[in-house]
């Protein structure tokens, strides 16, 4: 019933809607014919399961006698551990004059006085809040595990670049790096590199390096073709090209590429810590154990203060011309200002004076307890009100079809949206889902991020559209969405909790605070993108304002409020684990699970795959779609 | 020139560990450890003990007041790495955790630890009784005459139904790490409820504590000690007694939870080379009481484990002194 649905192009010439109104009537036909046959219920104890659990027993026994480990894995972890340990004992070392000196040295290389002084206030900020120590072994982690990917990416990311069949071949292994819920590879992780800083650093590191590949790869391939064929006719060696044309010309975004690397490893900050990896992560987890904002609110700040402070000073040395180099002079003042500061930290106590630390644990617990209470009335009802409405028909409706019926139906979608070959990955995903037992699951969380993108995209069209419109409203809203980016979700689960209570509702919260600033970027980027020239012949024209959106920028910005769709769907589904520790439950709470009880460990790892999947499928169809010609316009034939 | 330091570094890290491969218990400062084992002994004696950090606050408590002796009174270094029940155990086997200082029953870890890999052993009771169980915010109990025996659950399970149970009773569950019955019980005791999954202690604390205050119904896994008894009334379910060897099979359990004597768990390692750290985690014993009060003031009265742990021992003279080693 669902091939004739697909299969049979209209001759006549039916109105454009007629197409996918049949489809779906056929599908809501057959749902309600097949409704509880085919469903394919949840059951821990899975065959796949099973498999993976031993294999992991297996490995657990025979950690001390295999080759792989003597003589391979557990010299990574030892040199890891080393790499980290230095870093963590050269920072101390400096005392905390000695560090904030070195950063504003850093920064007046990277960009004059006004970085220098943001990266000064910037780190004394950590003492501030009270969390120097864990700021410093945070910094230490995330440098270790930031060198460690450069290391390895950037001369990766060359290759990419320059090899074409490689770049094939390396794409999708990227995309499950980034998709994989970091969760879901803490257990192995531990399996492999035991508990504490080799592990977090591991984990880290497979997190933060795709970015380093994929920009670099980027910044190699738009190296202008007519400055290497100079080189090349003048007699360069292949060698001499790279080092003397193409690296420098791709100097400017491959510093891009160590923005996005350190970003990236600073958002693992919090996971690293759930395996004993040191850090701000640490008081964030015992503020969540402990019921106290004030506790993890000091550390998660330091976390946002450390992301723009690095963002800032990395983006400012991208931005300098190729050319300015480092004279002498400069090195020279950026070495005088961090001997001052290493100098003081001969004058100063060791440790960061009391007397400057601000204690906010007080008040800010009042404050949440406060809204806490006296929002409760409000948050609850709109709570009932999407789960009722919303959720539980649409979790009813995906859990109970036969899955077949699904599948038929995305693979319909996803034909009609983006072509044949999406359609086909996303049917592939589909069953590969059932073939690991994880379907019930996996429709749930589908539900979720459904419904979690649905609300992100209405909110974060809302905002673009504003910030388009408005370059004061958009200029407020820009710090408020990078906090909202970098700050631990952990922070603002516990007060979420408090207010919806532990439930599927409040996993969707945070995944839509994690994914509404990216959309609102990219959906504003588009509105502004529309040239004014048209904009300003709509309006000659006649259009209302409202008009002018809707018939003119937002179908022109269609391509980046497309990829907005594309970012919100991935963010959400990197949100879906850590939902599950406010009530979300379904496939990231698989995902928890296998983390902390040995015998769910196939499960958890299986979930992990699962979300992979999902996310593969819902990249590849809106992705097809971004590609595709608007749907609206082709005719039918 | 950064490939050639690494290779640099790689080697030597090859050359430092020797020939005969890396261990799992390996660390880089003991595979240095012959050529600067002076640094290895600190002035005061001691050394380092680690004890594990897992994610409740009463267990911080007992960790911290232990941590804080040592460090006192006994000069030791004392670190406190944040882990995971079952990820702690297997710091006994990688040298990353000394001591367990409250083990909430996991025969299954004990045989696998314990009996076959013989990485750990037990160091005596903590004195705390654990008890996991059902609870409900105490204003219940007076408004719903019988509630709280397991009987009349299906009576009242109209009362917890949420919008996340469906047609049935809600039955809030914790982090996925916990000891958990939940599923048999209400299978095999026919009750009208469904668990549903919190996901993590705040999600149950945040629960109940909303409960409370916004007065309405909630049936959630919780255990007792806990600092939450101190700030919010809770009552207890009462399922079927216990009894030995009622819940020897996970999926017949029909029965409530055994009250667990809480032990400590060390690893071997410490047990024979720990020397006065060993004895003192030994002889560490204490009531309920005691816990709360030290876990109380860390989560409600703002102080750190430290200062809380100090609070604790300056008032405690007489039990503390017991456990000093002579």
């Amino acid at each position: 019933m669902s091939a004739t649905a697909v299969g049979s192009p209209p001759r006549v010439k039916l109105p454009r809607w007629a197409v996918p109104a049949a489809a779906a009537v056929a599908f809501a036909v057959g749902y309600v014919v097949f409704r509880g046959v085919g469903t394919l219920p949840h059951d821990d104890e899975a065959g796949t399961f099973v498999a993976l659990t031993d294999a992991r027993e297996w490995v657990d026994d025979n950690k001390n006698a295999n080759p792989v480990f003597l003589y391979f894995i557990n010299y990574i972890r030892l040199f890891i551990d080393g790499l980290f340990q230095t870093f963590e004992t050269v920072l101390h070392a400096l005392g905390w004059p000695g560090l904030l000196g070195v950063m504003g040295g850093i920064g007046w290389l990277a960009g004059g006085w006004r970085i220098a002084l943001l990266g000064v206030a910037g780190f004394a900020s950590f003492g501030v809040l009270g969390v120097w120590e864990h700021s410093v072994d945070t910094l230490a982690l995330v440098a270790t595990a930031v060198l460690l990917s450069l290391l390895a990416g950037l001369p990766l990311g060359v290759w990419v670049g320059r090899s074409p069949r490689l770049r094939r071949a390396i794409t999708p292994v990227l995309d499950y790096m980034q998709i994989m819920p970091t969760f879901a590879y803490l257990a192995p992780m531990v399996l492999f590199f035991q508990i504490g800083a080799p592990a977090g650093v591991a984990a880290t590191i497979i997190y933060a390096i795709p970015p380093a590949i994929r920009i670099t790869a980027l910044a190699i391939e738009q190296v202008s073709p007519t400055a290497v064929e100079a080189s090349a006719s003048l007699g360069a060696t292949r060698w001499q090209t790279l080092f003397k044309v193409r690296l420098p010309l791709a100097r400017s975004t491959m510093t891009l590429a160590i923005n996005q690397t350190i970003m990236m490893a600073l958002s693992m900050v919090v996971i690293a810590n759930l395996i004993a990896a040191p850090g701000l992560g640490s008081d964030i987890i015992k503020g969540l154990s402990r019921e106290n904002v004030g506790i993890m609110l000091p550390a998660g700040l330091a976390i946002v203060v450390m992301a723009v402070v690095l963002d800032r000073t990395t983006m400012a040395a991208a931005r300098q011309r190729a050319h300015a180099g480092l004279s002498l002079l400069k090195l020279a003042v950026a070495a005088g200002i961090a001997a001052v500061g290493v100098g003081l930290a001969y004058a100063l106590p060791p440790e960061f004076p009391s007397a400057l630390e601000l204690q906010m644990g007080g008040p800010v617990n009042e404050a949440v307890r406060w809204a806490e209470r006296t929002w409760y009335p409000v948050t609850d009802a709109l709570k009932e009100f999407t789960t009722r409405l919303l959720l539980n028909p649409l979790d009813g409706v995906l859990t109970t079809a036969p899955w077949w019926l699904i599948a038929a139906a995305v693979l319909a979608f996803a034909f009609w949206a983006a072509g044949v070959r999406p359609a086909l990955t996303a049917l592939g995903c589909l069953l590969a889902i059932a073939l690991l037992g994880l379907w019930e699951h996996s429709m749930q969380t589908l539900t979720m991020v459904f419904v979690a993108v649905t609300v992100t995209l209405a909110i974060g069209l809302l905002l673009g559209i504003a910030a388009a419109r408005s370059p004061r409203f958009s200029a407020v809203q820009r710090p408020l969405l990078d906090a909202a980016q970098t700050m631990p979700s952990f922070v603002y689960l516990l007060p979420a909790l408090a207010l919806f209570g532990a439930t599927r509702f409040t996993a969707i919260f945070a995944s839509v605070i994690y994914a509404v600033p990216p959309v609102v970027r990219l959906v504003e980027e588009g509105l502004r993108g529309v040239p004014p020239t048209v904009v300003e012949a709509a309006l000659s024209a006649g259009s209302t304002p409202g008009q002018l959106l809707r018939k003119v920028q937002l179908p022109m910005a269609r391509k980046s409020i497309l990829l907005a769709v594309n970012q919100g769907i991935v963010m959400t589904l990197a949100m879906v684990v850590l939902g599950a520790m406010v009530g979300g439950g379904a496939l990231g709470y698989d995902v928890v699970s296998g983390f902390s009880q040995r015998t769910d460990f196939g499960m958890g790892f299986a979930a992990g795959i699962a979300i992979v999947l999902l996310g593969i499928m819902l990249d590849r169809i809106t992705q097809g779609a971004d590609r595709r010609p608007s749907p609206q316009k082709r005719k039918p034939i | 020139m950064k490939i050639r330091l690494l290779a640099g570094l790689l080697t030597l890290g090859l050359a430092v560990a020797g020939c005969g491969g890396a261990k799992v218990e390996d660390k880089p400062s003991s595979a240095a450890a012959p050529s600067g084992s002076q640094s290895a002994a600190p002035a005061s004696g001691g050394g380092t003990v680690k004890i594990a950090i897992n994610p409740w606050v009463g267990y911080e408590a007992s960790a911290n007041v232990v941590a804080y002796l040592l460090k006192k009174e006994l000069g030791y270094t004392v670190e406190l790495p944040e882990i995971k029940e079952q990820l702690a155990w297997e710091g006994f086997e990688t040298g990353d955790v000394d001591v367990i200082i409250e083990n909430w029953g996991h025969p299954d870890l004990k045989k696998q630890y314990i009996d076959e890999k013989k990485v750990a052993q037990t160091a005596g009771s903590t004195g705390n009784k654990g008890v996991i169980g059902w609870y409900i915010p105490k204003w219940m109990v007076d408004k719903y005459p019988g509630i709280t025996d397991y009987k009349n659950l299906n009576k009242y399970a109209d009362l917890f139904k949420t919008s996340e149970s469906g047609d049935k009773g809600q039955l809030l569950f914790g982090d996925p790490s916990y000891v958990s019955n939940e599923d048999a019980l209400i299978k095999n005791l026919k009750l009208n409820l469904k668990v549903v999954t919190g996901g993590s202690e705040a999600a149950l604390i945040k629960g109940a504590q909303q409960a409370q205050e916004q007065k309405k119904p909630l049936l959630f896994y919780f255990w007792d000690p806990h600092w939450l008894f101190s700030k919010t009334e809770l009552a207890r379910v009462n399922l079927p007694p216990y009894a030995d060897g009622c819940d020897a099979d996970p999926k017949k359990v029909a029965c409530d939870y055994a009250e667990m004597d809480l032990d400590k768990i060390v690893s071997t390692k410490f047990a024979t080379s720990g020397g006065k750290a060993f004895d003192l985690v030994k002889n560490f014993t204490w009531t309920n009481e005691d816990q709360n009060a030290v876990a109380d003031d860390m989560t409600n009265n703002g102080m750190s484990g430290e200062d809380a742990a100090k609070k604790w021992v300056e008032a405690n003279t007489a039990k503390w002194q017991a456990w000093i080693p002579k």
